[in-house]
């Protein structure tokens, strides 16, 4: 590869996919924002990429994009991982858009897993890649009768889950795609973010954005919309708590990674939000194991 | 004497449910003729006949699976109001089916979620009407598996790891958490081997009279329609044969066919 | 006196269908009633229909035609037409019947089985428990059969335990059918003994003892049900 393949490419319509897909995208995106958590079926196209590497995001990103915005892709909180990398460069090439690593200077924000921890504004809109859009398939594999349960609101089985979990480790022991309920009337799943950013998504100022590509679906979350985390009276919805702040930056009350060190099990603990860490260090904060 | 129907004929409060004129065909078969019946609130209703004789058909009809191409089912809401169940909307239905009826399954696998506990199987209905205290689920979870004879330790266990007999304890369980007026059974006992079976009548015997329950139990086996059964209901060829009184259809059966299904019976 | 049982013009046939439908007629016209304080013995020879008039008061059996009228507090029910629903209700406020044979119920114990007969029969919890202890010791059923289901019981056990069960909600209509058939001369005389506390209590008793002694012993009038054969009435 030359260096001429970070150009924008030609011979592609802007942001790869053509118009008239992109407004069938904004249709679905439009009725997903209407109705607050439904999952909306739309017609999903081959993308130049694997399924799993986030081909519902990347459609929705597509659809949504313009010349004037900076992008930010995120996988597991990080900036330089493949698959944030490859998609940063899918659209810095097919429609020359300005990209960035920084929260507060992005517009769009596509994330795998992680919500930055630099509150979101309403200028902003995050797109987050969906796998299984579908937070009751774990118990009805039948998609006739889980259409018919969201229709109805009746999501007892949700909370069956729930019980199963604290009846077999004694507490609620699903910490990602956890499930919430949006605008007090359906049921959604974050994708497989951690709980940890659940409460992040409520009331958030952002357009959030949910895409999944091999299940066709699109589903949404207004700006300040209600989203609560399902949970049993003694058993109330918690965050994951670390016991130490992160290694770098010295940041408490954030997602932290483990990372391992050395052969001999050295291990430190670090913000999975790079950008986040990165910006806490040039403002002077630091760590235990800051150099 | 025609008009209203006096509160000395039918009881203070009128049926449960009133079924009328029930007819389903598949082609030119008539799987379901015309059936109709009315069950009132702690009646025990058996439907007896051979395998094909429509019995199963007529259940899932009562219970909205099968779409009547003729008749109606009419049911008195916990409010004291009688509602034809083609009208009420699918949440009301629904909700209905949930609550206040049952409906035990021949296959228990069909009844019941083989991948969820048998703690979470008994709660399902009660999270469903909207109970968020895990502690008190639980706890009514563990009553009733005690009612059906289940041990406790197997509260977490899940009904791929039971018998057969605990499957269908376990489906009892779970239908009557929501203390429902109305329980339907699909031949509940059918495959069992036989001391299973005796343990489990015996157990549905005992529930049914103690929670005052209406009940239409369908079944091929006259032993289980007599000792369960307050009223029977003959079924052939999608039709009504004979009706009456369970010891007076079983001890002096009118219609050649009941004479001779009770002939065909073999006494130990 | 208002009679607790009329039989008013009853008849009863048998269509046996699986034999070509040949028509058995057991009963053409039988017509008595039974009051309060009664004993009312059928007699006749066997096959005579005794058994079925029974059956038929029971609404065991169905009436081909005619009445069978049973006083129910201020209401009289015709068990000929009523609804099963009506029956069942008779069975539990104003009949009970007593069998030569105890129908079973798998897993149940011969007290719990006279109990809930007496609980059916709106007696406390309490009150049955006590009642059935106090028969089954009248009817000499030893003590350490009491908690086993009687499936096991010889045929005399089994005779007891059912009288048991149809004596202790002390209902005002009895109808025995040869209670005491299969028991020795001391529990013949317990049998006895109740039966006529039962009625001298007032109970309208409607029975069939082939046993002389016991039939002395209990009636009050004896019915002879050949009078009520289709021959007879040809």
């Amino acid at each position: 590869m030359s260096a001429a393949s970070a150009l924008p490419e030609t011979g592609y319509n802007f942001a790869y996919l053509d118009e008239g897909t992109k407004r069938m995208i904004r249709r679905a995106i439009l009725k997903a924002v209407a109705v607050p958590g439904y999952q909306v079926p739309f017609a999903a196209r081959e993308m130049p990429m694997p399924y799993g590497w986030g081909t519902g995001g990347v459609q929705v990103t597509a659809a949504i994009l313009g010349a004037s915005d900076v992008l930010k892709v995120i996988d597991q909180g990080a900036d330089d991982t493949t698959n944030a990398v490859s998609i940063r460069r899918f659209f810095g090439r097919t429609a020359g858009v300005a990209t960035t690593t920084r929260t507060c200077e992005a517009s769009v924000i596509q994330t795998r897993h992680r919500i930055p921890e630099t509150p979101l504004t309403e200028d902003q809109i995050l797109v987050y890649q969906v796998p299984i859009p579908e937070p009751l398939r774990f118990l009805e594999p039948r998609e006739t009768e889980t259409r018919q349960l969201h229709a109805l609101g009746e999501y007892g089985l949700m909370h069956v889950k729930l019980y199963e979990d604290i009846a077999r480790h004694g507490h609620i022991a699903t910490t990602y795609a956890y499930p919430v309920e949006v605008a007090g009337r359906y049921v959604m799943d974050p994708s497989p973010t951690p709980k940890f950013d659940n409460p992040k998504m409520d009331d958030c100022p952002a357009l959030q954005l949910f895409g999944a590509g091999r299940e066709k679906r699109i589903y949404a979350v207004p700006p300040y919309t209600r989203v609560r985390s399902l949970d049993f009276e003694d058993h109330p919805f918690r965050v994951q708590s670390f016991d130490r702040p992160c290694a770098l930056c010295g940041a408490a009350d954030v997602y932290l990674d483990e990372v391992v060190l050395d052969d001999a099990g050295g291990r430190m603990f670090v913000c999975s939000d790079t950008d986040h860490c990165e910006a806490r260090r040039a403002a002077g904060h630091a760590g235990e194991q800051a150099a | 004497m025609t008009g209203e129907i006096t509160g000395e004929m039918t009881g203070v409060s009128g049926p449960l449910l009133d079924v009328r004129g029930l007819t389903k065909r598949y082609g030119p078969r008539r799987a379901c003729d015309g059936v109709g019946f009315t069950l009132h609130p702690g009646e025990v209703l058996a439907v007896v006949g051979e395998s094909g004789s429509g019995k199963s058909t007529l259940l899932g009809l009562i219970a909205g699976e099968i779409a009547a191409d003729a008749g109606t089912v009419s049911y008195r809401m916990r409010d004291g109001v009688t509602r034809e169940l083609a009208a009420l909307g699918a949440a009301e239905r629904r909700a209905l089916m949930r609550t206040d009826w049952g409906f035990v399954r021949q296959d228990a696998t069909q009844g019941l979620r083989m991948a969820v506990s048998a703690g979470g199987n008994v709660g399902e209905r009660l999270m469903g009407v909207g109970a968020r205290h895990y502690g008190r689920i639980r706890a009514e979870a563990l009553d009733w598996l005690a009612r059906v004879e289940i041990d406790a330790d197997r509260v977490d266990d899940p009904p791929t790891r039971f018998s057969g007999g605990m499957r269908q304890r376990l489906q009892i369980a779970r239908n009557l958490v929501t203390a429902p007026r109305l329980v339907l059974m699909d031949e509940p006992t059918s495959g069992l081997d036989v001391s299973v079976q005796a343990r489990l009548l015996d157990t549905i015997r005992g529930l049914v009279a103690e929670l005052g329950l209406a009940v239409i139990i369908v079944t091929h086996d006259l032993a289980v329609a007599r000792l369960l059964s307050h009223r029977v209901l003959v079924m052939r060829g999608g039709r009504v044969i004979e009706t009456g009184l369970t010891d007076q259809v079983l001890d002096d059966p009118q219609a050649a066919y009941t004479q001779l299904l009770v002939a065909s019976v073999l006494t130990a | 006196m208002n009679p607790v049982l009329a039989f008013d013009d009853v008849g009863k046939s048998f269509t046996l269908h699986l034999r070509g439908g040949v028509t058995l007629p057991v009963i053409a016209a039988a017509s008595f009633t039974v009051d309060p304080g009664e004993c009312v013995v059928l007699g006749g020879a066997s096959g005579a229909g005794k058994s079925s008039l029974l059956k038929m008061a029971y609404g065991n059996y169905r009436c081909a035609r005619g009445a069978i009228r049973v006083r129910d507090g201020d209401r009289v029910v015709d068990v000929a037409t009523a609804e099963p629903r009506e029956i069942l209700a008779l069975r539990r406020r104003v009949v009970a019947y007593v069998s030569q044979f105890l129908r079973v119920i798998p897993r149940v114990g011969a007290r719990a089985v006279v109990e809930a007969a007496g609980i059916e029969g709106g007696l406390t919890a309490e009150a049955a428990r006590t009642r059935a202890a106090d028969l089954l010791a009248r009817l000499a059923l030893p003590e350490r059969l009491w908690e086993l289901p009687p499936a096991t019981f010889s045929g005399g056990e089994q005779q007891r335990v059912n009288i048991a069960r149809g004596l202790i909600a002390e209902r005002p209509l009895l109808l025995l059918d040869e209670p005491t058939a299969s028991l020795d001369a001391g529990n013949r005389a317990a049998v006895v003994e109740l039966i006529r506390e039962r009625r001298a209590a007032g109970a309208a008793i409607l029975g069939i003892f082939h046993d002389a002694d016991v039939r002395e012993a209990v009636a009050t009038r004896i019915v002879d049900v050949a009078g009520f054969r289709p021959a007879a009435a040809a």
